[in-house]
């Protein structure tokens, strides 16, 4: 299996210092002040060139967000947050919003190069293609490389700097741009869905997000539209002391299919960083949407200094009849994680699904999960959920799972697996079900393993040193979850988990 | 190949000392039977050899090939040649068999400053194997020992041994479990393997299996230390008088 030796490479030749995307770029910024305020939002609007009901919308959001109070509920522990000491808009000088490749400061594509991020249609094009030795076993080729085309949006800090394949996406009727662009070119769009999924009164992050949100991107799938390839967005936090503030908006019309990937990762800094997100999804009558994410924010040091607190609102709402929403997450970075990836399934026979690997190590801490909210006749959602805990850190799995009383013949299927590695860590389940129709049927499992001292010696006996036995055995574990991923990205899932357990074994 | 001299062993957790001055040699070519009752120490030296850290080894040695092994972890135990066919095979889930063989095969061979194995030969050495020990290829795919019944993990494990081709392979009771038809299987198995360069432990309570893999030698095991070494009529001897006589005249 390639992708394991390949963890176990890439763990060997990495230091105790594994973050790999930890570098800064010196590029001169264009940025707002320091602090939060009306006109500091005043400040985002014009930047952005936004049209005046855009900027009520932010204004409206910031006043109520003032007068919300930080959640505590959930499992994670941090100093209180000045929300004063954060810059809120910071954007490269030389590209202060997306232009084609060719007009790109050459430093800032020096940096998704550097990241792995194909932002060279032409190359893509040419394919360069990474193709594993064929092999007539199934089990085998499971993780051979298939050459994909991927559109990506580039966000960097604040804005999205380029947007790749969007003329080709174009001829299919598909709009693949930056949310701000949108905002711009397809406003009718945007009013119509912006906070239809999350409404700015959400909840304190989602509040703070509606009224100083910089950039993020904006898919429109048109009614019968199979998206020709892979959309994926790439988040970089770069600059220092600056909140990244991303806010994404897919909308699949009806009997629509879109695949979309988020990635992100950030400098190593000694200071916390905040990362609030918030992603709408909405999908009609037989509309798909498969939205995978890739999380690797610095997790912080091996001490616990320094690393992204991840604030995330994502929600897709199953709006129309037969419509689905598939959530897949590999959350392998960030000091703290906060993020209930969820589904309203409001259409009639609408599933949802959660599929999820959280990783944590060192002095993480992860509150994560998902909310299935079953409002439509026969509609159905799955979950699936692995943690696993290493080092000190925490691992937390909250989830909702509610009927309304009018969702006849409710399903839903819970899988909760943690795995501890070491015996100073710790995994927690949190589990809620409602369900106010007697036709319902929810079913929950959870289990709490240690990779046990003779699993490992097993493996070790066939030669296999320790670190690499670990990977084999926390690769199977997740094996259901990254089998959802798209496959271009199943292998950098493996790897990444690989080597976010690095150390993991004392 | 093996000489193991004056061994004392206990349990790291409460101490119980479990071997207690035990001596050994398997020559290369040479297939050992050790037998004995249960909580003699049987599983516990077969642990011991294959370097599990649960086990203290407080006195003696473990030789192999003239060198001690005692530092070694057991991945570089394996690596060296040292195969253990589990009495108790664990199951890896989500791991497929076929790709755990791979991952095996590969890293003896990296440790050996090998080459890995090209996909075509891989597979043809694993339905060789496969096919020697009438086992179905399709249930490779299956992760490795999950739902396996106690025949088929048996076998899986001497798949292995077969793929790894150690030097000195440790069997613990790998009749266990085992209809007749497996047995003989499982036997034929690990018969083919004989080998003047090779040594085979057969760790087992009954001379069933050894009718099927005759023992050059036979070896009593009680209380942690070998009373009674033979060749392979005290196996039979065994077998109709039991091990209270033997025992006797060690007392």
């Amino acid at each position: 299996m390639p992708a394991v030796q390949e963890t176990i490479d890439r763990v060997r030749k990495i230091d105790v210092d594994q973050y790999k995307y930890g570098f800064q770029t010196e590029i001169e910024m264009d940025k707002a002040p320091k602090g939060l305020s009306e006109d500091i939002i005043r400040f985002i609007s014009a930047k952005k060139d936004e049209p005046d009901w855009m900027l009520e919308w932010r204004l409206e959001a910031y006043r109520r967000w003032l007068t919300l109070e930080e959640p505590t509920w959930a499992r994670v522990h941090y100093p209180k947050i000045d929300f004063q000491d954060i810059y809120y808009y910071a954007a490269p000088k030389s590209t202060p919003g997306p232009k084609s490749l060719s007009e790109v400061d050459p430093e800032l594509l020096k940096v998704y190069e550097k990241l792995g991020i194909p932002l060279k249609e032409q190359e893509i094009l040419a394919g360069v293609q990474k193709t594993d030795a064929a092999s007539e076993d199934e089990e085998i080729s499971d993780n051979v490389y298939k050459s994909g085309r991927v559109a990506v949006d580039a966000v960097f800090d604040s804005v999205s700097v380029v947007t790749t394949f969007k003329e080709e996406l174009a001829k299919a009727g598909v709009i693949f741009c930056s949310i701000s662009e949108a905002i711009r070119e397809h406003p009718e769009l945007v009013k119509k869905y912006l906070g239809s999924v999350v409404p700015t009164s959400d909840n304190f992050y989602a509040t703070l997000n509606s009224a100083v949100f910089t950039d993020g991107s904006f898919v429109f799938v048109p009614k019968g539209v199979r998206c020709p390839m892979e959309l994926s967005t790439y988040f970089r936090i770069n600059e220092k002391n600056t909140g990244q503030f991303e806010r994404t908006l897919i909308i699949a019309e009806e009997g629509a299919y879109v695949s979309y990937l988020e990635g992100c990762t950030a400098p190593q800094r000694d200071e916390n960083q905040l990362h609030a997100a918030v992603v709408e999804l909405v999908a009609l009558d037989d509309a798909e949407i498969k939205y995978s994410t890739v999380q690797n924010w610095y997790p912080g040091d091996a001490e616990g200094k320094g690393g992204i607190y991840n604030f995330v609102t994502k929600r897709g709402d199953c709006r129309g009849d037969r419509s689905k929403i598939s959530w897949t997450q590999v959350e392998t970075g960030s000091a703290i994680t906060w993020k209930y990836p969820s589904c309203i399934l409001r259409g009639d026979d609408s599933s949802g699904e959660f599929y999820s690997i959280a990783v944590s190590n060192g002095y993480q801490q992860v509150d994560s999960g998902t909310k299935m909210i079953h409002l439509g006749k026969n509609t159905s959602s799955r979950i699936i959920s692995k943690g696993i805990a290493a080092g000190f850190s925490q691992n937390t799995y909250r989830g909702q799972v509610s009927a309304h009383r009018k969702a006849a013949n409710a399903r839903n299927f819970t899988n909760c697996d943690s795995l501890l590695i070491g015996d100073q860590c710790g995994a927690h389940t949190v589990p809620y079900m409602e369900a106010k129709n007697a036709t319902a049927k929810f079913e929950h499992e959870a289990t709490t393993s240690k990779i046990s001292e003779d699993q490992k010696f097993y493996v070790m006996q066939r030669g296999i040193p320790e670190e690499e036995a670990i990977a084999l055995i926390v690769n199977g574990f997740v094996k259901d979850v990254i089998q959802q991923l798209p496959m271009e990205f199943a292998v950098e899932a493996q790897k990444l988990i690989g080597i976010s357990l690095e150390g993991s074994v004392g | 190949m093996l000489e193991i001299k004056n061994l004392h062993a206990r349990i790291v957790d409460d101490g119980t000392e479990i071997i207690r001055g035990l001596n050994l040699t398997v020559k290369a070519g040479e297939v050992a039977a050790i037998m004995g009752p249960n909580g003699s120490g049987k599983s516990t030296l077969s642990y011991i050899l294959a370097g599990r850290e649960d086990y203290e080894v407080t006195e003696g040695d473990i030789l192999y090939n003239g060198q001690s092994i005692l530092e070694m972890d057991p991945a570089e135990r394996a690596t060296a040649g040292i195969f253990l066919a589990f009495q108790y095979p664990m199951e890896i889930p989500g791991v497929a068999t076929m790709e755990f063989l791979k991952v095996a095969m590969n890293e003896q061979r990296k440790a050996r400053g090998e080459e890995p194995l090209k996909v075509p030969e891989f597979l043809k050495r694993v339905k060789e194997a496969a096919a020697s020990l009438s086992m179905d290829i399709n249930m490779l795919k299956r992760p490795l020992n999950v739902g396996f019944s106690g025949g088929e993990k048996k076998r899986a494990e001497i798949l292995q041994m077969k793929l790894l081709e150690p030097k000195l392979c440790v069997l613990d009771e790998t009749d266990s479990g085992l209809d007749i038809d497996a047995l003989k299987i499982v036997s034929d198995g690990v018969n083919a393997l004989r080998s003047p360069d090779r040594a085979i432990v057969v760790i087992t309570h009954y001379q069933r299996l050894l009718e099927h893999i005759v023992p050059d030698s036979v070896h009593v095991l009680y209380k942690g230390q070998v009373i009674k070494s033979g060749d392979k009529s005290l196996a039979l001897d065994l077998e109709a008088n039991g091990y209270a006589g033997v025992i006797g005249e060690a007392a």
